[in-house]
C-alpha cells in the first residue's frame, strides 16, 4: 500500500480540542528497524501524537498510516505495540494471568507467555498478584506485553520512568533487539542522556509543532551549536596557550575554546602546532541536552 | 471474535471472584431470601397455598430491589474504573473492539449474577419446600422467578455500563448508578401511583397505566411473575394490572431491555477517550 520501509507515516497531522490547537501540521516517518526519540516538554503534544497513532482519539486533519493501515483499524492494532507512560494492570490478577489475557487478545498462543516473563525477569513473581508488585515490576510487565507477537511499530511512552539503572539497561537492550528484528520504535522520553546513544534519530516537539527531526550530528550542525575544547597546559605555559589560541582561562592551567563543527579540524591543527605546551585535551560536542534546549527555545547564553 | 470476548470474560470473572463479589453477592441473596421466606410464612394457612408459593411471592418483591442493585454495583466500575486506573488505554490498543470488550465483561458479570441469584433463590426455595411443602406449580414459579431475576439483572448490568461510560470518574458512575436504581426501581412506581390517584379510575388507569408498567423492566419483572401464576398473584395482590395486558408484553419488555441497554452502553462507550 505505502512505501514498505515506512512502518509509521504521519503527515500534516492536526488535532484541536475546541479552540485549543494541540498538534499542528506534524510530519514524521519512522522506518522499519529505526529507533526515533520523541522529545518535548510536558504538554508539547507527545502523548496526543501517540494516542492518535494508536487510534484512541481521532485526528482533526492530516493522515497517519501504521504499517500501511489506518490507525485504530484491526490490522493497525495487530501491528502496534504500546507501552503507556503510567502502565497499570488489574491488581487482583497475577502477572501470568494478565499477560495470558493480552496474548489471547493479540491472537498469540498462551504458551508464548512464560518465555516472555522470563525474558523481562519476572519468572519468579509471575504467579503473585500484580497488586503486590513494585512499580519497576509493573513496568517490566508492560514491556513484556509490548513484546507479544511480531509487531511492526512500537510506541513507548516514558519507558524507563521508575526503573533502576540495571533495568534501564535491560530495557534498552530489549528495544535494540526489537529494532534489529525490524520493528520501528518511537520512544517518547525526558531521559535525554540515556537516549543520546540509543536512538538513531531525534524528533523534538514544541507547543504542538515538530521543530526538529534529524540525527544527533545533523541537529547540532543545523543548530550551529559549538563544540567545546578544553586544553590543559603544562605548568607555566597556560598564558602562552591562551595568547595564541584565545578562548577563556579556567582554573589557572586550563583554556577553554568553542568552535563550530566545521572549524574543528582547523582548530585541532593549531593546537597540535603548540607542541608540548598542551598536556591534555578534551572535546565535548553539543549534547542532546544542549540541542534540546536550543530547539525548545531555552538557550540562556 | 469469540476468542477475544472469552479472554476478557475469563479475566473479568477471575477479578470478580478475587474481589469477593461472587461470594458476597451470593451470600447476600441467600440471606435475604431465607429471611423473607420464613418471616413471610404467616399467610400460608389463610390463603390455602403451600409455603413455596408464599416464598416465591416474597422473593419476587426482594428480587425487584436486590437484583438491580447487585447488577449496578458490579457494573458501575466497568468502564469508568478502567479509565481511572489507566488500564483501559492499553487494552483498547489490542485488536479488540469496544463492543467485544463490553460483551466479555457482560458475560463474566452475568455469570456472577446468575450464580448469586440461582443459588440464593433456589436455596430459599428448597428450604421453603422442605418446611412447608411445594407443588409443581410453585416449583415452576420458582424457576420462572430465577430466570426473570437474571434477565432483570442483565438489564441493569447493561444500564450500569452505560452509566459507567457516561461518567468521567468512578465516583460519578457510582452516583449515576444509585440514581438509576432509585428512579427505575422506586420513584417510577411512586410516580405511577400518584398518577393513578389523580386519574381516579379514568382512561389512564385502564389503558395507559398497564403499558407504562410493562415499559419499566422492574415492573415487567413483577408483572411476568405474577401474571403467570394465579397463586402468586393472589398473594402479591398484583393481578389487576397484569390482566389488562397481553401475555407477551412483560416478557417482551424484559428481553428487549438488556439489548437496548447494551446498545446504549456501546454508544456511550464509543465516546470515551482513554
Amino acid at each position: 500500500m505505502t512505501d514498505d520501509t515506512r512502518a509509521l507515516a504521519v503527515s500534516a497531522l492536526t488535532k484541536t480540542y475546541g479552540q485549543a490547537e494541540v498538534l499542528c501540521g506534524i510530519d514524521l516517518n519512522v522506518a522499519a528497524g529505526e529507533r526515533v526519540a520523541l522529545l518535548g516538554h510536558n504538554g508539547a503534544g507527545k502523548s496526543t501524537l501517540i494516542k492518535l497513532v494508536l487510534g484512541l482519539i481521532r485526528a482533526t486533519g492530516g493522515t497517519i498510516t501504521v504499517a500501511g493501515h489506518a490507525p485504530g483499524s484491526m490490522a493497525a492494532r495487530r501491528a502496534t505495540a504500546y507501552l503507556p507512560e503510567q502502565v497499570a494492570f488489574h491488581k487482583s490478577l497475577t502477572g501470568r494471568e494478565q499477560l495470558t489475557t493480552f496474548a489471547r487478545l493479540a491472537g498469540e498462543h498462551p504458551k508464548t507467555v512464560s518465555p516472555l516473563l522470563e525474558r523481562v525477569g519476572l519468572a519468579e513473581a509471575a504467579d503473585r498478584r500484580i497488586g503486590t508488585w513494585s512499580k519497576g515490576m509493573r513496568q517490566r510487565l508492560g514491556l513484556a506485553q509490548a513484546l507479544l507477537g511480531r509487531r511492526r511499530v512500537a510506541l513507548l511512552d516514558e519507558p524507563t520512568s521508575g526503573l533502576d539503572p540495571i533495568s534501564r539497561h535491560d530495557l534498552y537492550a530489549v528495544i535494540a533487539e526489537m529494532a534489529a528484528g525490524g520493528t520501528a520504535v518511537l520512544i517518547a522520553s525526558h531521559a535525554l542522556t540515556e537516549l543520546e546513544a540509543r536512538t538513531d534519530r531525534i524528533a523534538i516537539m514544541r507547543k504542538g509543532r515538530l521543530v526538529a527531526d534529524d540525527t544527533l550530528p545533523g541537529l547540532s550542525q543545523q543548530a550551529g551549536l559549538p563544540t567545546r575544547i578544553r586544553l590543559t597546559a603544562r605548568d607555566g605555559a597556560a598564558d602562552r596557550v591562551h595568547a595564541q589560541l584565545g578562548g577563556a582561562r579556567v582554573n589557572g592551567c586550563a583554556v577553554e575554546l568553542c568552535c563550530t563543527a566545521d572549524q574543528k579540524m582547523a582548530q585541532l591543527a593549531r593546537i597540535s602546532g603548540l607542541g608540548d605546551a598542551v598536556r591534555d585535551i578534551e572535546m565535548a560536542p553539543p549534547s542532546l541536552e544542549d540541542i534540546y534546549r536550543h530547539y525548545c527555545g531555552e538557550a540562556r547564553q | 471474535m469469540i476468542r477475544r470476548i472469552l479472554a476478557i470474560a475469563m479475566a473479568e470473572f477471575r477479578i470478580q471472584r478475587r474481589n469477593r463479589w461472587l461470594v458476597s453477592a451470593t451470600s447476600l441473596m441467600t440471606l435475604f431470601a431465607l429471611a423473607l421466606t420464613f418471616a413471610g410464612s404467616a399467610p400460608t394457612g389463610t390463603l390455602g397455598v403451600d409455603l413455596l408459593t408464599v416464598s416465591v411471592a416474597s422473593m419476587t418483591t426482594l428480587a425487584v430491589y436486590l437484583a438491580p442493585f447487585l447488577a449496578l454495583m458490579i457494573a458501575f466500575d466497568a468502564i469508568a474504573g478502567e479509565a481511572e486506573r489507566g488500564t483501559l488505554g492499553l487494552v483498547l490498543t489490542y485488536p479488540l473492539s469496544r463492543g467485544e470488550m463490553l460483551l466479555g465483561k457482560f458475560a463474566a458479570h452475568l455469570s456472577v449474577l446468575s450464580i448469586a441469584i440461582s443459588l440464593g433463590l433456589a436455596s430459599a426455595g428448597v428450604a421453603a419446600a422442605l418446611a412447608g411443602g411445594a407443588g409443581p406449580e410453585s416449583l415452576l414459579a420458582l424457576a420462572r422467578l430465577i430466570v426473570t431475576a437474571i434477565l432483570l439483572g442483565a438489564c441493569f448490568l447493561a444500564l450500569g455500563y452505560a452509566a459507567s461510560a457516561l461518567s468521567n470518574s468512578v465516583a460519578g458512575a457510582a452516583g449515576l448508578a444509585v440514581g438509576l436504581w432509585l428512579v427505575l426501581v422506586v420513584l417510577y412506581d411512586l410516580g405511577l401511583l400518584g398518577a393513578l390517584v389523580f386519574d381516579n379510575g379514568g382512561g389512564f388507569t385502564s389503558h395507559v397505566f398497564p403499558w407504562l408498567l410493562a415499559a419499566n423492566p422492574a415492573d415487567a419483572f413483577r408483572l411476568w411473575n405474577v401474571a403467570d401464576s394465579q397463586q402468586v398473584a393472589l398473594v402479591s395482590g398484583m393481578a389487576g394490572a397484569g390482566a389488562a395486558l397481553p401475555v407477551w408484553a412483560a416478557p417482551l419488555s424484559l428481553f428487549l431491555w438488556p439489548l437496548l441497554a447494551l446498545g446504549l452502553a456501546r454508544a456511550a462507550f464509543a465516546r470515551v477517550e482513554p
